[in-house]
């Protein structure tokens, strides 16, 4: 199963965070820092799988920002590593409907994350519910969001 | 109150939102802590108002700055607010707050039940929704078992986007609540069927959790995932299938079989590498695929197709080791993540065959290894790789001590202990090895100012622990104690860490006896012994001196010892021997998990007190003064007798023969094996003077051997124990002559059971105490919350009873009624049992019809799993009225009442068996008193008996003793007392919850009367 995912830039700063396990709170930022230097010390060329502790992190970068999902070791990494994509994807369509452009090669993600933090939740929620996988299909996965857009735009 | 709301609105304009707060913390990079302290000042006011959008507004700041690391549970009670709202936009960011911020000791949980449920039933499906998602983040046992039931109905909702949500938290619920995993399950089995693919992934996705640690109780599911593999298109589903079949293979071997054909079609057709790599992990025989995954140069499949080698490597170890050339040039990778998947296959690669050549291979990587962490994981894995299994691989244990004294050579490693711990345990379970690795250990000693560069940082000076410990306890196979105690006494010694220092001294004291026995069946060199003497009597006051309790402790018993036979030498008594005893036996090593064999005594208990804990704090600073004094007394008393008794031989000797004899007849003492108390060593050449060691140690530096000369030495033994072999076979040949009888033996390859130990070695196994209990389950965790979930799920449940209820139906209205149906919603506890094939909320068929004034009783039946609390099932009762002209439907609902006292059977029981049953002493009490009752006591006793199902034992006068017994077998007594209207109930029963409803139960019923 999927224990964490975390949205870091190359700062090593945390700029999302969600975990399927019990951490506790005072223990997360050590976690991230740790994990999130594992991730940044590699090269382009070498692969996208670290061994941490009792689990495997798996990490993909998109211009500055690396998503990195820990999973336990029953979980395929290759599959982890497409659904970040498919997680990418959705937020690209989601956010380049406003901005109009490809939103995860823009220096601009970065803050559009931080700026809507909730939305973003939204999203990982759709896709992934207590460490698993729930919904893969884009237009399913921001039907809710799109929903409360609506209802926003209504008040 | 108008202006209020004004003003909030107002005030709100310039609260900080989101984005304000995130650009802000921007700006302060070089105040940041401060800025945010007055952010969440500013938060605590905005969670003072009234206004809920000023509260979410709060809220949400606080999860963003949850997440950069601020404790944020001081407001647990205002986000439970923020989600109680009844508008979404609000009560979604709450839900988002309490999934980031709660846990399971969040206490404020526990008020948010009811909200959870009203949100559950919700007509909107995101209210549901987003219940459902925070719900799986912080969900804790009391949650789960309220909310089960809730759940497990919104399983069959109308909605797939609710559906799919409440199957997965259903796997969620199932570890925290158990229970309900058996009356959930055929629900969840419902679900792989569903139209829905998403709803159908989650029931995929959750089953496949739950087989992967309890796969026999999944088998039968077995045909529906095949079905379902070979229709869902949906890749990460079909991984999830290929997983779950995985784990049930092992169990079902015709299921592999059946697997072939589809895996290998997905195999062919699929474009996605990940379900490729998943079936190829499944069909474990595609060694060859993996050999391209591995070539490619895609680092990620390089990664990938090593870490299903290793998979396949547990089941099929000769088809990988085929690949070992490929395996060892991945240690050459410059991908850590690479080299550490390689260096864990070829831990399962080893065989006696190849052991020597793959630890080669490692030593020099060792020596080319840059950063430590990675050299120290390559040190970790060579001794793993040489110890796995009992040292099953090694052939020659000559070799194995010279990789560890190479090994010990490496600067800055943090595995010191590991080297040592390894030292030692070959040496003491290695018998034969003892000589070769105690002269080993001398050269290691003698050398130890090379291991010692810099003490503090250097974890590697562990070893001479390890070495000093050796040379001390096997001494009796140096060659020259004398040098090795010189070398073990020089002042250097005392910059070691304390504990090794320790070690030291003590061996010190060993070799010393060692020197002596060696000494003295030559009459001629007593000169030498007392140098010996002399040299401790020197050195040793430095580490009198030491810091360290133990090693100063230890240093001037020895000194006094020392001392002692100084004196005795001086008049030529002969002390060797005696000296000696002091160290005579052997140990043996005891296995890790013998302390956890030996049982526990019988009437021992551990958890009670020994003395009772003092009760009050007066009395226990009381207690502490009187203790305090006694402790003072007792330790003047001490001081007065004389510190050192002087005790002559002859009773020293005498205690001795005692202490032997009492260690004889202790089972847990370690006996002393006759060998060792045997004291004859030979010693041709002891060296004349401390002048000569220093050359001595140069050759002895010029002599430390490579491992490489071992591993020479046992590749010519092989190849002459192979001639050997040979030739014996080529003389068995010639002996059959030309009868056609052609052999390849000698031209294959080696196999496994041709190479023979170097010498007999003998692995002395380690000892388990001798009533230990045979078990095997020593390595499961008690705590893994999924061996809750191993519930027989085939199987009906056992432990459901049965409840008949009889319902009288009258009609008391003009028209003819019919087509009854008679339904009850189901609890988790109760369910109302419906014929085969009826689908869990399908209504019975009363089996009659009623005309207009008639009345008729029609039977059903309900399981209950738990007695011991009173339920109520809602149902609801469908008819169709019928007069002349027209015919209605017609709904009424009721209530079905299931008291505690509905559990109980009257059931005889004669006197001298319940006076049995309460002496017994496992029947819990409780006692009840009523007021005002003013009826006679036979009619009194007789409502009991009427009402709760009791009967009546004994009666004298005015008390009576009752007894009644649950449908689970709880025996209930109830002693009866009547005086002045006062009626006082005395009960028992083995199950102190019924007892307490059944006991309120009577009271109720003496209430209304």
């Amino acid at each position: 199963m999927i224990k964490f995912l975390l949205m870091v830039n190359k700062q090593g700063q945390t700029r999302l965070s969600k975990y399927y396990e019990q951490v506790d709170i005072e223990k997360r930022p050590s976690l991230e820092t740790d994990v999130v230097k594992r991730c940044l010390s590699r090269k382009k060329e070498e692969c996208s799988f670290v061994e941490y502790k009792d689990f495997r992190l798996v990490y993909r970068q998109y211009a500055a920002l690396f998503i990195v999902v820990g999973i336990s070791d029953t979980e395929n990494e290759l599959s982890i590593y497409e659904l970040v994509h498919n997680f990418v994807e959705v937020l690209d369509k989601y956010f380049s409907r406003v901005k109009s452009k490809l939103f995860f090669l823009s220096s601009q993600s970065e803050l559009d994350i931080m700026f809507n933090l909730d939305k973003v939740h939204i999203i990982i929620d759709e896709i992934i519910q207590n460490g698993h996988i729930v919904e893969t299909n884009k237009n399913r996965i921001l039907a809710p969001l799109l929903a409360l857009d609506k209802m926003a735009e209504a008040h | 109150m108008a202006l209020k709301i004004v003003k909030g609105s107002i005030d709100r304009m310039f609260d900080k939102n989101l984005q304000d707060l995130v650009r802000g913390i921007r700006n302060h990079k070089e105040d940041e802590a401060k800025y945010i302290s007055t952010c969440i000042d500013e938060i605590k006011q905005e969670l003072k108002q009234d206004n809920i959008a000023v509260k979410a507004n709060a809220v949400c700041k606080l999860t963003y700055l949850q997440m950069l690391g601020y404790d944020v549970s001081w407001a647990a009670f205002n986000i439970v607010e923020v989600m109680s709202s009844s508008k979404f936009t609000y009560k979604r960011i709450g839900y988002l707050a309490a999934s980031q911020c709660f846990h399971e000791s969040t206490d404020v949980i526990m008020l948010t039940t009811n909200q959870i449920r009203k949100d559950l039933s919700s007509p909107n499906q995101y209210d549901t929704g987003v219940a459902l998602t925070g719900l799986s983040c912080f969900v804790t046992p009391d949650l789960a078992r309220d909310l089960a039931n809730d759940i497990m109905t919104l399983m069959s909702h109308t909605k797939p986007y609710i559906r799919k949500k409440a199957v997965l938290i259903m796997y969620k619920v199932f570890l925290k609540y158990p229970e309900s995993l058996r009356p959930a399950f055929p629900r969840l089995k419902e679900k792989l069927e569903d139209p829905d693919p998403g709803v159908q992934s989650a029931a995929v996705n959750v089953i496949c959790e739950l087989a992967r640690r309890n796969p026999k109780n999944y088998l039968s599911l077995a045909p529906l995932f095949f079905k379902l593999m070979t229709s869902s298109t949906n890749n990460w589903v079909l991984i999830k299938i290929i997983k779950l079949f995985g784990a049930l293979t092992p169990l079902e071997p015709r299921l592999g079989k059946k697997l072939i054909e589809p895996l290998t079609n997905l195999i062919h057709s699929t474009s996605a590498m990940s379900l490729l790599y998943e079936c190829v992990n499944t069909v474990i025989l595609c060694v060859q695929k993996l050999r391209i995954l591995i070539e490619d140069s895609d680092q990620n499949l390089k990664y990938l197709g090593l870490l299903a080698m290793s998979k396949i490597l547990k089941t099929h170890p000769k088809s990988v080791q085929s690949h070992k050339d490929l395996i060892l040039q991945c240690l050459d990778d410059k991908d850590e993540s690479i080299r550490l998947r390689a260096l864990d296959l070829l831990y399962g690669m080893v065989s006696k065959k190849n052991l020597m050549e793959i630890v080669k291979k490692l030593m020099l990587h060792v020596d080319k290894a840059e950063g430590t962490t990675y050299r120290d994981e390559l040190l970790t894995k060579i001794i793993d790789i040489c110890s796995q299994s009992n040292y099953q691989y090694i052939t020659n244990f000559e070799w194995y001590i010279s990789i560890l004294v190479e090994l010990t050579r490496l600067e800055g490693t943090r595995h010191g202990h590991l080297i040592a711990s390894q030292m030692l345990d070959v040496a003491i379970r290695v018998k034969a090895i003892r000589a070769f690795a105690v002269a080993q250990m001398a050269t290691l000693l003698d050398n130890a100012h090379l291991l010692t560069g810099n003490t503090q940082r250097n974890g590697i000076c562990e070893v001479l622990y390890a070495a000093a410990w050796i040379c001390g306890e096997f001494s009796e196979h140096l060659e020259e104690p004398m040098a090795t105690l010189e070398a073990m006494l020089r002042p250097k010694v005392a910059t070691l860490p304390g504990h090794i220092q320790a070690v030291y001294v003590q061996n010190a004291a060993k070799l010393f006896a060692t020197v002596l026995r060696g000494q003295e069946g030559v009459p001629a060199d007593s000169t030498v012994a007392q140098e010996t003497s002399q040299l401790l009597i020197d050195r040793l006051p430095l580490f009198v001196q030491s810091s360290n309790l133990e090693v100063q402790e230890r240093a001037s018993c020895i000194l006094q010892l020392v001392k002692y036979i100084q004196k005795l030498q001086q008049k030529d008594v002969e002390v060797a021997e005696e000296v000696t005893a002091l160290f005579a036996g052997e140990l043996n090593p005891v296995a890790p998990k013998a302390q956890k064999k030996v049982p526990v005594p019988e009437g021992l208990d551990l958890d009670v007190w020994i003395n009772e804990p003092p009760s009050g704090s007066e009395s226990e600073d009381e207690g502490r003064k009187s203790k305090g004094k006694a402790v003072f007394a007792k330790e003047e008393s001490r001081h007065t007798k004389p510190r050192y008794t002087e005790v002559d031989e002859k009773e020293l000797a005498k205690r001795r023969e005692v202490r032997k004899a009492e260690q004889a007849n202790n089972p847990f003492y370690i006996k002393a094996s006759p060998s060792s108390q045997k004291h004859s060593v030979s010693k041709p050449n002891p060296s004349p003077s401390f002048s000569l060691r220093l050359c001595h140690t140069l050759t002895h530096l010029l002599w430390m051997p490579m491992s490489d000369q071992y591993v020479k030495l046992e590749e010519e033994r092989r190849e002459r124990n192979k001639a050997d072999k040979k030739k014996k076979k080529d003389k068995k040949k010639r002996e059959k002559g030309e009868k056609g009888h052609r052999r390849r033996g000698d031209s294959g390859p080696e196999s496994e059971e041709d190479i023979t130990p170097a010498h007999m070695v003998d692995i002395v196994t380690e000892e388990m105490p001798e009533n230990a209990l045979p078990s095997d389950d020593d390595d499961k965790d008690p705590n893994d919350p999924h061996k809750a979930l191993n519930i027989d799920l085939d199987n009906c449940p056992l432990m459901d009873y049965q409840v008949v209820v009889s319902v009288i139906f009258e009609n008391k209205c003009d028209s003819f009624i019919k087509s009854m149906e008679f339904n009850v919603l189901d609890s988790l506890n109760s369910k109302l049992q419906r014929p085969d094939g009826a689908g869990p909320h399908d209504g019975l068929i009363v089996p009659f019809q009623l005309p207009p004034g008639i009345s008729n009783e029609a039977r059903f039946i309900f399981s209950v799993q738990n007695i011991m609390m009173p339920q109520k099932l809602k149902g609801t009762l469908t008819f169709i009225v019928k007069t002349d002209d027209s015919s209605t439907h017609e709904k009424l609902d009721f209530k079905l009442h299931f008291t505690c006292t509905s559990y109980l059977i009257t059931t005889p029981c004669y006197s001298d068996a319940y006076s049995k049953l309460l002496e017994s002493g496992d029947l819990k009490g409780c006692s009840l008193k009523l007021e005002g009752v003013n009826q006679p006591f036979h009619h009194l006793l007789a409502r009991i008996c009427f009402h709760h199902h009791f009967s009546v034992v004994e009666r004298i006068d005015s008390c009576a003793s009752m007894y009644s017994r649950s449908i689970q077998g709880h025996h209930m007594c109830l002693l009866v007392k009547t005086a002045d209207q006062t009626v006082s109930i005395d009960a028992k029963c083995d199950e102190p919850g019924l007892l307490g409803n059944v006991l309120d139960e009577i009271k109720l019923t003496f209430s209304q009367c």
